[in-house]
């Protein structure tokens, strides 16, 4: 098991009701974890989504490491 | 060049003069203000929320590419963050050059660049009540 902390921005801190949490999942991939997260929160579904660990851009399909830091990145609009 | 996101105001009087520099024969600014309509909701306020670490490395990123792809002296992004009414300044880029055609390019590239790639996000708060994140609610749209 891992231990990894999420944080949440925009509709998706609106549908958790909290801005962030550490899990402990067996999760590999950012991918898994959502999938996990996506039923527990009512998450919008994955297609439109980015993903960030540890504060840089990164990929679904990457493996997870013990103590990383995870932001799904809803579809953005700044400006 | 420097990205900044702030919270409070944006007072950007001082700083088209730190943009000046004696090579620059050119300025061009663009700010973006909220406005009280957006496809067809009356808005009354809006809300940006800011992942702030990513935001400020993305924001870097594309004025580094702006200064690669363009020849400009020197350049200025600053994006709000928190609660704005209509009116309020948004976000504010201002570049400086040699030449016109440069400042005017690299400013458009950047607001371009900064709406499309940094993790800010905007919620609208409408007059009737309702409310929604710009961008968010068609890919949430299956679970309302």
């Amino acid at each position: 098991m891992k231990t990894i902390r999420i944080e949440y921005f925009a509709i998706l801190r609106e549908r958790a009701g909290i801005a962030d949490e550490v899990l402990q999942t067996a999760a590999d991939t950012p991918a898994q974890l959502y999938s996990e997260l996506e039923l527990r929160h009512d998450f919008p579904a994955r297609e439109t989504l980015k993903v960030a660990v540890n504060d840089e851009f990164g990929s679904w399909d990457m493996h997870l490491q013990d103590g990383d830091r995870l932001v799904f990145i809803p579809p953005v609009a700044g400006g | 060049m420097t990205f900044r996101i702030e919270s409070e105001a944006l007072q950007p009087e001082t700083w088209r003069e730190d943009l000046q520099s004696p090579l620059c024969g050119a300025y061009a600014s663009f700010e973006g203000w909220v406005r009280d309509n957006n496809d067809g909701h009356d808005v009354h306020k809006l809300e940006y929320q800011a992942y702030e670490a990513l935001a400020l490395k993305e924001g870097q990123r594309i004025l580094a590419e702006a200064a690669k792809k363009f020849p400009i002296e020197r350049a200025l992004c600053v994006h709000r963050v928190g609660e704005l009414v209509i009116g309020d300044l948004a976000v504010w880029v201002g570049v400086s050059s040699a030449h016109r055609d440069e400042a005017f390019r690299a400013c458009r590239f950047i607001i371009d660049e900064v709406k499309h790639r940094v993790p800010i996000w905007k919620k609208e708060h409408y007059s009737d009540g309702d409310s929604g994140w710009v961008n968010c609610e068609a890919c949430a749209a299956h679970d309302d």
